[in-house]
């Protein structure tokens, strides 16, 4: 029984008890209890140094945490299907280091080129992954912690001991990671662009819909005449674009690349996705929550850092926070079916 | 039905024939890769050569024979490599404060129960899948690790200590740790797992959780208890390494998660749980070891191993999948043929 199922379940209307109502709300609207947390530790935070708040140290958070949601919003169009893909690390790693490889042999390739070819290693990983998983039938847990291997194995080979840096970027590109419009940063307006199609794509698209479908039931959604590998391999073709494309913005962003970026990046953002309420058994969370994950625990290291905590706690609260999360999500979610279950008896 | 992990749809009938035989491969790949590592060099048979390759992998060793007993029940902990962390963060900060090793070592063993039980308790006290769980404790005992230690690293530890993790027994190629620690353990779980009540337990949990829950048998103590001692082995990693390597850091064995899953996944552990053995995920340790310190002896760097370490971990799942594909394309032709 999964979140949706839960909520699919007739509420009949004469007098849905006051607590439930509450709850509900708050497990449909999770989003709005992550923001809620949010705006707490950004309050505190900036009453006890105001300097929080900032332009600089605003810009700087968002400048942090685009890359990361990014790859939350990918990851969680493929958890969304309970699947997982532990590969995004490696596959952002290629990308990065082959489009800076690529500046440093032909300095005119045009920005949008560079995007593109980023895009389309993504889309390559993402491809190989969708087919072990559908085609070759390997548990995805399997298959992309294999491709992490595979993919990062071919970045070395591919990079020996080199190093790209900041001076083979063209202006024009590095502008990408640094430069902002009205304020706000290009990388940021990618990010939160690509978010709110993803979003919407995912509430109102019988396409989006498929991927929670096949999540919460997956024999039930192909008994419904769902294609569901069609839809599993798109899953993954997308997560793996989205992780190219992460690399290109890693690349604007820190100019020097080499075969070891991005390794370990993977958990972190599995970790952000979780504290947005982005389920592990999937067919339950959303793209939003994800960003506010990776936002919250963004947040919180930077604040930690204002507040003069010693780096060296950052991680255990981190670790708090995703078992606070899973475990209250789980919690409340399982108060609200129980109450739906003794409210239907009684009628 | 229900399992913990994503990823899992459905069990294939067609891979179980296979599965009985994949122990026998794995011999057959380790003696390819003895063969291998002898014609790239005449060193890599040499006592001090054997010896080093078996004390690399010596922690992996442990935490993935604690590791395998619980992804056969289906649950899975990514937090060995962070339990392994604390261990040697906290053996360092009591020995530094003067403690006795040996009660320092009983401490720091507690320790690692003690988080495997918090680990435990989470999944079975409040249902929580493991993954997510582990996800989050991998994070937390990394963090208190760092939080214990800072950034320093202790190093001056009792030289008997440090010779027993460093030194073979004499004029053999195994390592003391080995005599003595890795390999009667590795007995003791073969037993516990495949000659013990306990285990067939542990594969009936993994092959049908629900079923085992109306026979009557309380699943979730038995699942607590598997996290137990995932935590102690993990310690206990951690004890062997600070000592092989004489250095307690915040980061040691930072990462070794993924390895070992990857080590257990190719043992033929099935991800599925309810499949595999303790040999098979031994073996597959053995073949890592050896491809690793041959291809180094041959001066072929690391990189070429990330893919090879890939490769065989994706085969070992994809290869039995295709196979079976392939009988069932060709039953289904043959029967096309008849009709």
């Amino acid at each position: 029984m999964t979140m949706e199922n839960i909520l699919s379940l007739p509420v009949k209307p004469p007098q849905p008890a006051q607590s439930q109502r509450w709850l509900g709300w708050l497990l449909r609207h999770r989003e709005a209890s992550l923001s809620a947390v949010l705006l707490v530790i950004v309050l505190g935070t900036s009453l006890v140094h105001p300097n929080f708040l900032s332009a600089q140290s605003i810009k700087d958070i968002i400048l942090n945490v685009s890359i990361i949601a990014l790859l939350t919003v990918g990851l969680t169009v493929v958890m969304l299907m309970r699947h997982i893909d532990l590969s995004i690390g490696s596959t952002l790693g290629l990308s990065a280091f082959l489009v800076g490889d690529l500046f440093s042999r032909f300095p005119h390739v045009p920005v949008a080129a560079a995007i593109a070819i980023g895009v389309l290693i993504g889309l390559l990983a993402g491809a190989v992954n969708g087919l072990l998983v559908t085609w070759g039938r390997v548990p995805s847990l399997v298959a992309t912690l294999s491709t992490l291997y595979i993919f990062r194995g071919i970045d070395y080979a591919w990079v020996g001991g080199r190093e790209i840096n900041a001076t083979v970027l063209p202006e024009n590109f590095a502008v990408l990671g640094s430069g902002s419009f009205l304020g706000l940063p290009y990388m940021a307006m990618i990010a939160f662009g690509l978010l709110l199609l993803l979003a919407y794509y995912l509430k109102n698209f019988r396409g989006g819909r498929e991927f929670y479908a096949i999540g919460s039931n997956h024999e039930g959604a192909r008994l419904a005449g769902i294609n569901v590998a069609y839809r599993e391999f798109s899953g993954f073709l997308l997560c793996g674009a989205i992780a190219g494309l992460a690399g290109v913005l890693w690349l604007a962003r820190f100019g020097s690349v080499n075969a070891s970026s991005g390794n370990g990046i993977e958990l972190q953002v599995v970790a952000a996705a979780v504290v947005g309420s982005v389920s592990i058994a999937g067919g339950s969370g959303s793209v939003l929550g994800a960003a506010l994950g990776a936002l919250l625990l963004a947040v919180i290291a930077s604040a930690l850092v204002i507040l003069h905590v010693s780096g060296f706690w950052q991680l255990a609260i981190q670790g708090a926070l995703i078992l606070l999360a899973i475990t209250g999500d789980t919690l409340l979610s399982r108060m609200l079916a129980r109450q739906t279950v003794r409210r239907n008896n009684h009628v | 039905m229900s399992s913990a992990l994503p990823g899992i749809k459905s069990d294939k009938p067609g891979k179980r024939r296979f599965s009985l035989s994949w122990d026998r491969m794995l011999v057959l790949m380790l003696a390819l890769s003895l063969i291998f590592g002898h014609a790239l060099s005449p060193a890599f048979l040499s006592n001090d050569n054997l010896g080093n390759l078996l004390a690399g992998i010596s922690e992996y060793a442990l935490m993935a024979l604690g590791l395998t007993l619980l992804v056969v029940a289906a649950e899975i902990d990514l937090s060995v490599a962070s339990i392994l962390g604390m261990a040697s963060g906290l053996l360092g900060v009591l020995w530094q404060a003067g403690v006795p090793m040996p009660l320092t070592l009983l401490l720091v063993m507690l320790m690692g129960i003690a988080a495997g039980a918090f680990n435990g308790l989470l999944v079975t006290r409040l249902r929580l899948p493991s993954l997510a769980v582990t996800i989050g404790t991998m994070a937390l005992f990394r963090g208190i690790t760092y939080i214990m230690l800072g950034d320093q690293a202790v190093a001056s530890f009792p030289q008997a200590y440090t010779e027993f993790a460093m030194n073979n027994w004499d004029g053999t190629f195994l390592p003391l740790t080995y005599v003595f620690l890795i390999i009667p353990l590795a007995l003791a779980f073969i037993l516990l797992l495949h000659h013990s009540g306990f285990g067939r337990m542990v594969y009936a949990i993994g092959a049908n959780h629900t079923a085992v829950e109306f026979s009557g048998i309380n699943v979730a103590r038995s699942k607590f208890w598997l996290f137990v001692l995932s935590g102690a082995m993990s310690a206990l990693a951690g004890i062997v390494y600070t000592l092989r390597f004489s250095s307690a850091r915040a980061d040691n064995g930072m990462g070794f998660e993924l390895s070992v899953v990857a080590a257990v996944l190719f043992g033929g552990v099935s991800i599925f749980g309810g499949r595999g053995s303790v040999t098979g995920v031994l073996l597959a340790l053995l073949i890592m070891g050896v491809l690793n310190n041959a291809l180094t002896l041959y001066d072929v760097s690391n990189e070429i191993l990330t893919i090879v370490t890939g490769l065989l971990l994706l085969s070992s799942v994809l290869l039995p999948n295709l196979i079976s594909r392939w009988k069932e394309s060709r039953r289904k032709t043959a029967a096309a043929v008849i009709t």
